[in-house]
Formats: C-alpha cells, sequence, structure tokens
C-alpha cells in the first residue's frame, strides 16, 4: 500500500503499458522489438496481479506467487523465441518481420 | 440317434475347397484332384452311412419318419424370432445328400480327366468344393433363412463356374446372366421369408410345417388383395424357386449356363443346384398344402407343366447338343413341380410328392449321365453342335451304351428307372387333374423324341469325316459313366415310397398298368419318330421343318423370349425408366451438391488473400476483434 495512490492510478499505468505493447506487437519492423513488446505486454498483467493482490487481499500471496511463475514462463519463452529468431537468421539473414511471410496460402 | 457328426458332411468340402484355393498355385493339379476326390469321397461315405443309420437304424418312431434336428441359436431377434444354424435330417434331405453325393463324386472323378491338362485345374477342384459344400449345406438347413444363405451360396458357386473359362466373353456373360436372373428371383424369396417372419414369428421349418401348429392353423388371419399374406409368402418363395429351377419366364439363364465345362453342367444345372427349387417347395410342402386350401400349390402344378411342355418343344429344335440337355432338364423339372402340385398329404395321397422325389432322384442320375456322355463326344469331337457328330457309335462304345441307357430312362422304356418315376407322376396327375395329365402325357412323348433324335444324331445318322479319328474317354471319365448308367437301369426297383412321403409314414405303391401302357406307348411313338428321322441320313427332318414353317423357327429362336427380356430390360426399363432416374441423379441430386462444392472453391480463391502470412496481421485482426467484442459487451452491460 503506498501512501497517496489508489489502485486506480497503478492500473492506468499498467493499461498504458499494456497498450503500448500491444501497439508495438502490432507496428514494430523487427523481430526483436516484437518480442520486447510481448515482455511489455507481460510485465503489465504482472503489476497487475502484484497490485491486486496488494490491494485487495494484503494477507494473501497468490498474486505475488503467480507473478513469479509468469516471469519464469516468460524468461523460457523469451530464450525459445530468441533462439528461433537466431537460427531465422541463419537462414535468410534477416529478423525483418516482411521477410518472413512465407507461412501463406 | 446322435447326428452331430453329419456337420461334417458340408464341412470337409469346404476344408478342401480353403485348402486348394488358398495353396492354388503350389499345389500340382494330379495333387489336386485327389484331395477333391478324397474329400468328396468321405462325404459320400458319411452321408450313406446316415443314410443307413437313419432309416435301417433308427427307424420309424410311433410310425413315422421322425426329423432329427440338431442346432444353435445363431442370431437373435425376439423371444420367438431367431437364426438358427444346424441340421435336419428326415427322408428328403437323406435323399438329396445321397443325390448329391453320387453326382457330386462322380462328377469329380470324372472331371479328372475331363479338365486334364487344363491351367485351372486347381482352381475348377476348388470351386467343385465350395459347390459342394453350399449344396449340402441348402440340403441340411433346419430353417428358412439357413436355407437363403447356402441358396446364394450354391448361385455364387454357380457363376464362378459357368464363368470358369473367363476369357471367353460368351462365358462371361452367361455368367453374369445367370447370376443376375437368380439373384432376381432371390428377392421375392427374401421377401416371402421376411413375411413368414413377421407374420408367424418362426423360420424353423418344423415349426412351420406342424398340420397342427399356429403357422398352419392361422392362415386366414390377415389377407392382402384377396389372399393370405402367407399363400402371398409362398407364391414369393416359389419365385425364388423358380429362378433356381429354370421355371417359365425365369429359364433364360439355363441354356446360357451351358457355356461352364461340362462337368460343371452335370453337377450343377442338371442334378443338384436346379432342383433346389423342387426340394425348397418340398421342404415347406404342408405349407403349401394346408394354406389357403393349396392354392400356391396349383401355381406351382401349372407352372411346372407348362415349363415342361414349352421346355420340351424347343429342346426339339436345338442343334447344340448341351442346349437340348438343358431344356430336357428345364422340362423334367417341370415334372417334379408338375407332380408336387398335383400332390396331396396322407398316405397314398400323397402320391405326386414321393413321385416327385423319386423323379428328381433317378433324373439327376440319367441327367448327369447324359450330360457326361454329352461331355466325353465333346471331349471327342472338340464340338457342341450336331452336324459335326454322327456315327460315333464306332469308336466310343462306353459312351454309346451308356448314353443310350441314359436316353432309355429319360424316355421311360419299362423297367428302367425313369420308367417308374416317371408313371408315378402321370398318375398321380390322373387322379387330380386331367389337363395336366394329358400336358405330362404329351411331354413324354416330345422327350423320347427329342432325346433320341439327340442319340441317333450324335451316334448313327450321316458318317462325318472326322479330322481326327475320335477315340474312346479316358477311364477316368468312362467310371462315371458306367456306374451312373448302372443306377438309371436299376434305380427304379428302390421301393421309394417306403421311405419317402409327404407325412412321412410311407406307403405301398402299386404299378398303374393302363396308365403305364399309355405312357410307354406314347414314348415309343417318339423314340420311333425319331428312328425314322435320324437312324439313317435323310432329308425327312428338314422336309418337315420347312413344312412347320415360321413355327419351326420360332421355336428354334426359343420362342424369342431373350429377345424379350432384352426389349423389356434395355427398351423400357433401361430408356423409359433408368435413363430419367439417371438424368435426375445426375442433374438434380448431384448438379446440387457439386453446385455447393464448386461455390465454395470459387468464394475461398476470393477470399484466400487474407491469409498474409504476417503475424503482425492477425494480431491486429485478434486485438481488432477483442476491442470489438469489448465495447459490445460494455454497451450492453451498462445498459
Amino acid at each position: 500500500m503506498i501512501a497517496g495512490i489508489s489502485i486506480y492510478e497503478i492500473l492506468t499505468v499498467t493499461s498504458i503499458l499494456f497498450f503500448i505493447g500491444v501497439y508495438g506487437f502490432i507496428t514494430r519492423k523487427n523481430l526483436i522489438s516484437i518480442l520486447m513488446s510481448v515482455e511489455l505486454i507481460l510485465n503489465a498483467s504482472v503489476i497487475n496481479f502484484v497490485v491486486i493482490n496488494k490491494y485487495l487481499y494484503p494477507d494473501m500471496l497468490q498474486g505475488v506467487f503467480f507473478s513469479i511463475f509468469i516471469i519464469a514462463v516468460a524468461a523460457a519463452e523469451t530464450a525459445l523465441a530468441i533462439a528461433i529468431i537466431i537460427n531465422l537468421y541463419r537462414q535468410i539473414a534477416s529478423v525483418e518481420v516482411k521477410d518472413t511471410e512465407i507461412m501463406k496460402y | 440317434m446322435d447326428i452331430t457328426y453329419t456337420i461334417l458332411i458340408p464341412l470337409i468340402p469346404l476344408a478342401v475347397f480353403l485348402l486348394l484355393g488358398i495353396f492354388n498355385k503350389s499345389i500340382k493339379p494330379a495333387v489336386s484332384g485327389y484331395i477333391g476326390v478324397a474329400g468328396l469321397s468321405t462325404s459320400a461315405a458319411l452321408s450313406f452311412y446316415t443314410a443307413y443309420q437313419y432309416f435301417f437304424v433308427h427307424g420309424k418312431v410311433d410310425g413315422v419318419y421322425k426329423a432329427i434336428v440338431e442346432k444353435t441359436v445363431w442370431m437373435n431377434f425376439t423371444e420367438t424370432l431367431h437364426i438358427d444354424i444346424g441340421v435336419l435330417i428326415d427322408p428328403i434331405s437323406i435323399m438329396m445328400l445321397i443325390v448329391v453325393s453320387i453326382v457330386s463324386l462322380m462328377v469329380h472323378i470324372y472331371s479328372r480327366g475331363y479338365m486334364k491338362g487344363d491351367e485351372g485345374y486347381t482352381r475348377f477342384f476348388s470351386y467343385l468344393s465350395l459347390f459342394s459344400f453350399s449344396m449340402y449345406g441348402l440340403v441340411l438347413a433346419t430353417n428358412l433363412f439357413q436355407i437363403y444363405i447356402f441358396w446364394e451360396l450354391v448361385g455364387v458357386s454357380s457363376f464362378l463356374l459357368i464363368g470358369y473359362y473367363y476369357t471367353k466373353p460368351s462365358a462371361v456373360s452367361a455368367a453374369k446372366k445367370a447370376f443376375i436372373v437368380t439373384r432376381f428371383a432371390d428377392l421375392g424369396f427374401l421377401v416371402g421369408i421376411l413375411i413368414i417372419g413377421y407374420y408367424t414369428g418362426t423360420f424353423d421349418f418344423e415349426t412351420l410345417n406342424n398340420p397342427e401348429g399356429s403357422a398352419i392353423l392361422n392362415w386366414a388371419s390377415t389377407s392382402f388383395m384377396g389372399l393370405s399374406v402367407i399363400t402371398w409368402a409362398l407364391l414369393l418363395m416359389f419365385i425364388g424357386g423358380a429362378g433356381k429351377s429354370a421355371m417359365f419366364p425365369l429359364h433364360i439363364w439355363l441354356p446360357d449356363a451351358m457355356e461352364g465345362p461340362t462337368p460343371v453342367s452335370a453337377l450343377i444345372h442338371a442334378a443338384t443346384m436346379v432342383v433346389a427349387g423342387v426340394y425348397l417347395v418340398a421342404r415347406l410342402f404342408p405349407m403349401f398344402y394346408f394354406v389357403e386350401d393349396g392354392f400356391a400349390l396349383e401355381v406351382v402344378a401349372y407352372v411346372g407343366a407348362f415349363s415342361s411342355l414349352f421346355a420340351a418343344i424347343i429342346a426339339i429344335t436345338q442343334t447344340d447338343i448341351k442346349r437340348v440337355l438343358a431344356f430336357s432338364t428345364m422340362s423334367q423339372i417341370g415334372y417334379m413341380m408338375l407332380a408336387l402340385g398335383v400332390s396331396k398329404y396322407e398316405g397314398h395321397d400323397g402320391l405326386g410328392y414321393m413321385a416327385s422325389m423319386f423323379h428328381l432322384f433317378t433324373h439327376a442320375m440319367f441327367k448327369a449321365l447324359l450330360f457326361l456322355g454329352a461331355g466325353s463326344v465333346i471331349h471327342a469331337v472338340h464340338s457342341n453342335y450336331l452336324k459335326d457328330m454322327g456315327g460315333l457309335r464306332k469308336y466310343m462304345p462306353i459312351t454309346n451304351i451308356t448314353f443310350l441307357i441314359a436316353a432309355l430312362a429319360i424316355a421311360g422304356f419299362p423297367l428302367t428307372s425313369g420308367f417308374f418315376s416317371k408313371d408315378e407322376i402321370l398318375v398321380a396327375a390322373f387322379e387330380n387333374n386331367k389337363l395336366l395329365y394329358f400336358s405330362g402325357v404329351l411331354v413324354a412323348g416330345l422327350t423320347a423324341f427329342y432325346m433320341f433324335r439327340l442319340y441317333f444324331g450324335i451316334f448313327w445318322g450321316k458318317d462325318t469325316q472326322y479330322k481326327h479319328a475320335p477315340h474312346e474317354s479316358p477311364i477316368s471319365m468312362t467310371f462315371p459313366l458306367m456306374v451312373l448308367a448302372l443306377i438309371s437301369l436299376f434305380g427304379g426297383f428302390i421301393p421309394f415310397s417306403k421311405y419317402v412321403s409327404a407325412d412321412r409314414v410311407g406307403f405301398d405303391v402299386h404299378l398303374n398298368y393302363p396308365l403305364a401302357a399309355v405312357a410307354v406307348s406314347v414314348g415309343l411313338i417318339g423314340i420311333a419318330l425319331a428312328w425314322i428321322f435320324y437312324k439313317k441320313e435323310n432329308d425327312l427332318a428338314s422336309r418337315f421343318a420347312n413344312s412347320l414353317g415360321v413355327f419351326y423357327k420360332w421355336t428354334y429362336d426359343k420362342f424369342y423370349l431373350d429377345e424379350i427380356y432384352i426389349f423389356v430390360t434395355k427398351n423400357i426399363i433401361f430408356n423409359r425408366i433408368a435413363a430419367p432416374i439417371a438424368w435426375f441423379d445426375k442433374k438434380v441430386v448431384d448438379a446440387t451438391m457439386e453446385g455447393i462444392g464448386n461455390q465454395t472453391a470459387v468464394v475461398s480463391e476470393k477470399i484466400k488473400g487474407m491469409q498474409s502470412g504476417k503475424v503482425q496481421d492477425y494480431a491486429f485482426s485478434f486485438v481488432a476483434g477483442i476491442v470489438i467484442l469489448a465495447i459490445v459487451f460494455i454497451y450492453l452491460w451498462t445498459n
């Protein structure tokens, strides 16, 4: 509980963070940037978990634990994504989104 | 009496069929012939043993030859209606076992000589075994459904054997014709079985045939178009029997079936399978007799009488010796149907029934003999046509003598087997229906005439000059001829009426001398006419044929029945009924479905560009969808 700051203000911040992530995911040209946008989305949701836990159920710890799970999963997912991107780079010498559109009809 | 072992009678040929069929290529022809003969000999020995046990050891119980049934439930429908499978031993099934065993064994032995050197030798024997299995199964069936199963099986083996020379187009089309015509008739049989099952609640022969049973006593309970439904069922089943037994107008497949190898014609299309229809009527005789005061039985009698006359007339003009025999078979089966049709149930009044079974037995022997003799002749001169034959008595003495015996037997010459059975049929007809009696006597005369036309044409007549001098067939072919000739000569002395009768009690039968004299003299007139026309080469016959003119032509072309069938099926059914239905199916039903499919393909071709392959486009669509949904839900909740 932070004095002078209500839950709404923090949720506003995380919402802004979330939509920045979504915007970045849709508009970035570079695969690494897209991955970073995904991290923003995940972080927004992690903050939400922690904040809601703290403000609504201060006696419990589920939200905190869940956020640690998400961070762990996000780390694994990032490692996997980077591995895929590196392999892609070895194949086509590029990490641009426009060069990876061969999987269509 | 324990009859469990009788199950082996059909199962041994089945085992032989599987053995020869599976190891078709790896068994040497000589070995496969022996396997076939050995298997059938075992079955035949068991059949004779069963006959001995049944008639002489077990004997009569309370003065009646009781049927012995051994069965197990195979398919259960309701409490009472179930399909059983098992064996039924009673006088007529024993008699059929003996007939099938003797003829099939003789044909197996004969085929070892006749088919020698043929490419499909092993295949031929495997088919023969399949047929023997099916025929034994048909004979031993305990209920309508079991008989129907084996009925179709004999149809299949007949199809396989007619089409045995499958490289010959005529054999293939004959096989198809036989199968389609009999299959068409079997539809009637199946519908009849289902009606019986629905209205009586049982398929079992013993239950159905019990004269005091509910199936017979309650025949009047439901009627349809003026007749009892049970009568309809019996008539439908008789259609099936008429198809198998080549009764008019379903006989058209039988002459064409002669495309098969001659031993097959002897076994299937003369002695065993074609009498299945007679056997079916005999099997259900109490039903035919008691239901609706024997209306269905009367139909059987008239159909049989007409078929026998019709076929006898056609047989006179045919020049292919096997076709003459085929029409003769049809004529004689018509005789058996006639005899069944005029029969009554009890004691001596059941003479027709007994005469029919007796004629079935004797006819199987002498007709198989005629076919095997014809096969021996064809083997020697390599032709089916009378014009290529003549004077063969000098070259083939055994075939000549045995053929003569068979011809005398079928013509009803005194003391041969055919004389006794034919006489009893005529007595039964005389006692019950004079019209049918006169048609029977006429047929007897015609039979004698065309048989001796055939005999003189083959063995006497003109002295044909042969390119290769014909010679007598090997012992494997003449031995069956001699055995069958002996049975044809002396088979008439078997006291048949003591063992086989409609009520299973048995009775004594005496020759009716006046009627026998009439039949014999008519037969002798026929023989004498044939003697005048065909013994020496002369042009009497052709002059006579010319004087008959158009009638001769009609008869020669079998009264254009095949052409009528072709006209009805091709012009009326195919063009008028089937073609419009096919049009509807193609242009409406199929077109609707194809249209839906084509439109889907067109639409998807147009919209496939939406799948860009860019992951961000998909993400955008996803987010946009979520946003729209969120807006919608928020709007709904706040109102």
